[in-house]
């Protein structure tokens, strides 16, 4: 039986569910004191796209083998992937509680046997490419609809693993291949731009890649070029543009965004649940 | 060697259509009929080893068992954390076979000397890791990496001159083999370096007429604890000999178990390469020789330490 497509959440629903994807963020981070919020909160328009208007999947049977793949090649925003696999049902709300607590549910960076729903374990940038190219080169044969997506960050670009794998995939035509780059303009320690000369789309179409653009905020247009991407004949990028920190406006676009630890002032304005 | 690797892998693709295999761009002379015999399962994937660890790890997360090939050095150090986070920490079914261990790509020089993968890919969790000696360790050690789950890790390396194995072993994981019986001294050896291991027994007996046993340890983590420690038992001096670095390889992990056991050999000492880069040119023999890796030498030793102790 093939997966469940997704049902077509309204736009509108999916506004909110990313807004609760980000509240559950900084709800995270301010239990645990821990950082790397604004990694999370810029791709949570991303996921929640993906996860309720893309994906085809089901969180009843994650292991189906005929289902989209979605691989978080960048790690580090593992805190919106397990907001956004809870809302979308794979596990109860509840295990979003042991984030990196002793004894806990889920490290900052995915690991596939946390919970059902991680694809692959990640945290060292530039593996996640190459690995969903040996499983898009298998899909292309088993389950020829189904495509693999992956999400890596724009700072993640400097691995030269990035490259093998691109040049793998445009070999290999993998055209059910899309990835994702959240382009936050900031890495570990400077911006992007000033670390490496980065223009990624003359990079990734050198490389044989068909090139989309979109804003990574606005849902509409986020759907439209990953939809385009996935109708593309070759292997496709879709390079997001997004805020570091979105959301919380006093860390949005800057450095500090990355490392930000909720605050009791953030966790009251955007962490706690409101009551209505 | 490589020959019989090649062919127990067609016997197992042949038998497994669910085996793939991955190059990076090396295999010339040697691999062609596995490309042309499997074309799309055969896949040059470039000279890009991190990226084939990670298209492996893809291919084994879809179900498939992987054989990666290329030469040893830059199979295991180049895309080391590759093999590591992806095929290790996943636990999938990716097999590397690097070809020329030790100083097997002698004249290429320093970058092609691979003398330090036992001891990086054994501390390698889920990680199995086998250096056959002889053709039919290498053809049992390739069907048993085939057929058994998991990540493996093989070293494939010239044979020795002469198979003194007897014709009913059969090769299983975790299992050493005692190529000539003794009960004085035993010599434990891992790969092809086996014969260095041989020559040196014999020296040995000539000079303290006391009977060497000499074990081929083609699997090093599993390793044949049952064996090494029945041994040590009945022995008064315990020798590691292998063609790689003195730290972390086999006699690392021999002197581990016997350390951390209740049974301590009077005697024990590892063979291997020294902590620094041998940089002179010369064939196989030369550099082993250069290292101290000679029978006259490693006999010295061991008879001059004997006589010190016993």
């Amino acid at each position: 039986m093939p997966s469940k497509i997704t049902k077509k959440i309204p736009l509108a629903k999916v506004s909110k569910l990313s807004q609760e994807i980000k509240r559950l963020i900084v709800e995270m981070g301010y239990r645990s004191k821990s950082g790397e919020t604004g990694s999370a909160l810029c791709i949570s328009d991303i996921m929640a796209v993906l996860y309720f208007r893309v994906l085809e999947i089901n969180p009843k049977k994650p292991e189906l083998y005929d289902r989209d793949r979605f691989i978080l090649s960048k790690g580090h925003g593992g805190a919106a992937l397990y907001a956004t696999l809870a809302l979308r049902g794979f596990f109860p709300k509840k295990r979003l509680e042991g984030y990196r607590m002793d004894g806990g549910t889920f490290h900052l960076h995915p690991c596939t046997t946390a919970g059902p729903g991680i694809e692959v374990s990640t945290g060292s940038l530039g593996h996640g490419l190459s690995i969903g190219a040996g499983i898009a080169l298998t899909m292309k044969q088993d389950c020829p609809l189904k495509k693999v997506f992956v999400l890596m960050g724009d700072g993640e670009c400097n691995e030269g693993s990035v490259w093998e794998g691109a040049m793998f995939a445009a070999t290999h035509k993998l055209s059910n291949l899309i990835v994702i780059v959240d382009e936050n303009k900031f890495q570990g320690f400077g911006k992007t731009g000033e670390v490496h000369t980065m223009d990624l789309a003359k990079k990734w179409a050198a490389f044989g890649w068909d090139v989309f653009r979109t804003s990574g905020h606005n849902l509409k247009e986020l759907e439209q070029m990953i939809i385009k991407a996935k109708l593309s004949p070759r292997p496709a990028v879709v390079l997001a543009d997004t805020i570091s920190g979105k959301s919380i406006p006093k860390i949005e676009n800057t450095l500090l965004a990355h490392y930000f630890i909720p605050d009791d002032e953030t966790y009251q304005i955007h962490g706690k649940k409101k009551r209505l | 060697m490589r020959h019989d690797f090649v062919k127990q892998v067609l016997v197992e693709m042949k038998k497994n259509p669910n085996i793939f295999f991955l190059t990076a761009d090396l295999g010339f002379n040697a691999l062609e009929s596995i490309r042309d015999k499997f074309p799309d399962r055969f896949i040059n994937v470039g000279v890009a080893e991190a990226n084939m660890i990670g298209v492996a790890t893809g291919l084994a997360l879809n179900g498939k068992t992987v054989i990666t090939y290329s030469i040893a050095s830059f199979l295991t150090l180049r895309c080391f954390e590759q093999i590591r986070t992806d095929v290790c920490y996943h636990n999938l079914n990716v097999k590397l076979f690097g070809a020329g261990g030790g100083y097997n790509y002698a004249t290429h020089g320093v970058t092609h000397h691979t003398v330090e993968d036992i001891a990086i890919m054994r501390a390698l969790p889920n990680m199995q890791v086998m250096c056959p000696a002889y053709s039919w360790e290498a053809a049992g050690a390739t069907k048993a990496a085939l057929t058994t789950p998991g990540p493996t890790y093989m070293r494939l390396s010239k044979n020795p001159g002469t198979d003194f194995s007897q014709s009913k072993w059969q090769f299983k994981i975790g299992q050493g083999y005692e190529i000539k019986p003794g009960q004085d001294i035993v010599m434990i050896s891992t790969g092809n370096i086996l014969d260095l291991a041989i020559a040196t027994a014999e020296k040995v007996e000539s000079v303290l007429k006391k009977k060497v046993s000499v074990i081929s340890m083609p699997s090093v983590k599993p390793l044949d604890h049952k064996l090494i420690l029945t041994k040590t038992k009945k022995a008064r001096a315990i020798f590691t000999i292998e063609e790689h670095s003195l730290i972390g390889g086999l006699g690392g992990a021999v002197a581990e178990l016997l350390l951390s056991s209740l049974i301590r050999p009077k005697l024990f000492k590892s063979f291997g390469l020294p902590d620094h880069f041998i940089k002179n040119v010369g064939n196989r023999d030369y550099l082993l020789d250069q290292a101290g890796l000679s029978a006259n030498n490693l006999s010295k030793q061991i008879t001059s330490a004997y006589l010190k102790y016993f």
